[in-house]
């Protein structure tokens, strides 16, 4: 489930791509408006076929201390189901080699498989933890998981700006009854459909994280992806940071790299 | 019974060297990297120390609190293209009362090509086999390093060729398994054995002894929430019967028990067990089903070579309840049934057993764990409890704590020689 955030947004759907033109039409609803606007941003991060990245994950709680975590991550796109990603730990060095193989799915839970290498146990687990916190960071598993456009209902807000940019407000809502949030906010760029901003609702509806994302760089011609990502937990205090490098698409993965023995080979 | 049982030679110190050459073989593989990239080195180094809560019950074994130091180093280099990669992890223990347990193993030293639809691996490595928690009963390359740790978790290396094959209809492992590793038991003055020490001169089946070549196949699937192995193996037992040391007491030759037992009682002064490796043929069958929070799991031997063929499984489930307390934390509940055919008389102390246990996940940054659980006997009072803890300390050091227990075993019981051996244990390790 780890693999790319909400980066990836949205994947593959219906190509209701013809709805793209940005002047919706008076008769449209809110909610389709909103539909729109969440498939026109899977639409435009469609065909990277696979890339893979370096992660470097900053850990802080309300004093100040931080813990760092370090992995690297593959991720392979299907035509016509969710992701398949591959993350492997490097650090803190007591999990080191410890990988986790996620076969994600639109709709269900999906398959995982942890690697543990002091054991060399390969293990199926449960991937219904859908809200838990993933390592110990303010990002949970529903948070850095591939993101399906099915996952959610959609709601239109308001036309407006962020940081000079004109930006489309929309609220999505999760329809997993598993997820953490009754919804989330959701600010994207109307030039590019790049994701600025997230505001977190639990689920008491009560404002519980924000999620924000600087140094998009485009890749192919084609794909952003965000340099950083920032998530920090209004009722705690604490916050994790993303760094993300080495960044490099269509490296050629194929479906034979994610299996059991690779998981259980890759460092 | 076994029709001939060869007696062990003496010259097992001729044979040691077989390791040394071993190592020389592999670290000349560290050639055949072209391209390789730079030697990455990990590993870990730990100070453990063991307190017992009562006194031993046997001749020679020490009253004093266990100190442990060990070293597991790891170098690993692999070529630019990431399809061969070298591995040795040696590994060392040194007791402060036990002299049997300082010692130094061999865990992983081996050359692997890897494509995509298979993988060659050469040398020592180890391999899981199996999905339940409380035993394992299909896991059965590697031999056990009993003096570890009595759960038996702890594998020593095993020399090996394994070939791979990854297809849509499943993984095929196949192995070679040249080498037959000792189980180590506790020495005469170490806690957590039999009333006897086991005398370090095995006493094998086949007159290979323990260059016999043993075989195992693995087949394993992913059939939708399903994951299944089927394997087999025929060689070597890693699972030993011990029996009485003819030597001492000529007039029992014979296992001490005809189930193959852990000898107990009436023992002259200055006897021992030998272990006895007889030459047994394994099916496996391991069987997760993975249903959101629920998973089901089914670990199914038969095995043949060890007087009468036996079955044994253990079935069970692990179901887990997500942020429990209006926290992060999560409880995991595993209940599982292990059973052994060969029932009380058998050697087995689960012959009728029910593991309980519970796993707490704190999910925060020191990945703080805890699992409890306990063995209860369903046709006595016999208990073994276990709770063990984890947390990391800062970024590279990780502190543990163990309790284990055993408690109401009747004298019958196999793990009888135990009853007085509840201890207490806390590691702290640096990974590097």
């Amino acid at each position: 489930m780890i693999h790319h955030p909400i980066l990836r947004t949205f994947a593959v759907t219906a190509l209701a791509v013809a709805l793209l033109a940005p002047a919706p039409s008076a008769a449209i609803t809110p909610e389709e408006r909103g539909l729109e606007i969440a498939r026109e941003r899977d639409r435009r991060d469609l065909g990277f076929s696979d890339f893979t990245a370096e992660l470097v994950m900053t850990l802080r709680n309300s004093h100040g201390e931080q813990s760092v975590r370090s992995l690297s991550s593959s991720t392979l796109e299907q035509e016509t189901d969710g992701d398949k990603s591959l993350v492997v730990f490097d650090s803190p060095k007591d999990i080191d080699g410890t990988a986790l193989l996620t076969f994600s799915h639109k709709t269900g839970d999906d398959d995982q498989w942890l690697y543990l290498p002091a054991l060399k146990r390969v293990k199926r687990i449960s991937s219904s933890n859908k809200s838990g916190p993933f390592v110990g960071s303010e990002f949970a598993y529903e948070d850095i998981s591939s993101q399906e456009v099915e996952e959610y209902t959609y709601k239109y807000l308001r036309d407006d700006q962020l940081d000079g940019r004109d930006v489309f407000v929309i609220e999505q809502y999760p329809t997993d009854p598993k997820s953490g949030y009754t919804r989330q906010i959701v600010w994207l760029d109307q030039d590019e459909y790049r994701v600025w901003k997230v505001d977190f609702h639990d689920r008491k509806d009560a404002p519980l994280k924000t999620l924000t994302y600087s140094g998009y760089q485009q890749y192919l011609d084609k794909h952003w992806r965000p340099d950083r990502m920032e998530m920090v937990n209004h009722q705690t205090g604490k916050s994790t940071v993303l760094d993300w490098t080495a960044y490099t698409f269509r490296t050629g993965l194929q479906d034979a790299d994610f299996n059991r023995a690779t998981l259980a080979r890759a460092r | 019974m076994p029709t001939s049982i060869a007696r062990p030679s003496r010259e097992r110190a001729d044979r040691a060297p077989s390791l040394a050459k071993l190592l020389a073989v592999a670290a000349s593989s560290l050639l055949p990297l072209p391209g390789a990239a730079a030697i990455e080195v990990g590993g870990y180094a730990a100070l453990e120390g063991r307190v017992f809560a009562e006194d031993p019950s046997f001749a020679g074994q020490s009253d004093d609190a266990v100190v442990s130091l060990v070293i597991e180093p790891e170098l690993y280099r692999e070529s630019d293209d990431g399809d061969s990669s070298f591995l040795f992890k040696p590994f060392a223990r040194i007791d402060s009362v036990d002299s049997d347990r300082t010692h130094f193993d061999v865990r992983e030293l081996y050359w692997r090509r890897s494509a995509p639809a298979w993988e060659l691996l050469i040398g020592v490595s180890k391999v899981f086999w199996g999905v339940t928690e409380s035993q394992h009963l299909v896991d059965i390359v590697n031999q056990t390093d009993l003096i570890e740790n009595p759960d038996g978790e702890d594998k020593l290396g095993q020399p090996m060729v394994k070939l791979s094959l990854i297809r849509d209809w499943g993984i095929v492992d196949v192995f070679a398994l040249p080498g037959f590793r000792e189980r180590t038991f506790p020495g005469v003055e170490g806690r957590l054995r039999a009333p006897l020490p086991v005398a370090d001169d095995p006493i094998y089946e086949s007159s290979a002894e323990d260059t016999h070549l043993d075989w195992a196949v693995r087949w394993s699937h992913v059939l939708g929430p399903l994951d299944i192995g089927i394997s087999h193996f025929s060689g070597t037992s890693r699972e030993p019967r011990l029996i009485l040391d003819p030597t001492f007491a000529p007039s029992k030759a014979a296992p001490a028990e005809p189930n193959g037992g852990v000898a107990r009682g009436g023992l002259s002064p200055g006897s021992a067990l030998l272990p006895l490796y007889e030459q047994i043929d394994q099916t496996g069958l391991d069987l997760q089903g993975t249903f959101g929070s629920w998973l089901l799991k089914l670990e199914a031997i038969s095995r043949s070579g060890q007087l009468d063929r036996f079955a044994a499984t253990t079935a069970g489930f692990e179901y887990t309840f997500w942020g429990v307390f209006d926290s992060n934390i999560d409880l995991g509940a595993v209940v599982e049934h292990l059973w052994d055919e060969r029932g009380e008389r058998g050697p087995s102390p689960f012959q009728d057993d029910l593991f309980v246990g519970s796993r707490l996940a704190f999910n925060d940054t020191q990945d703080t764990q805890i699992l409890a659980g306990a063995i209860l006997d369903r046709e006595s009072d016999a208990n073994l409890f276990l709770i063990e803890a984890s947390r990391r300390l800062g970024s590279s050091w990780v502190i543990e704590a163990e309790l284990r227990g055993f408690s109401g075993l009747p004298p019958t019981d196999p793990l009888a020689a135990l009853r007085t051996d509840d201890y207490f244990q806390v590691s702290i390790q640096r990974h590097f």
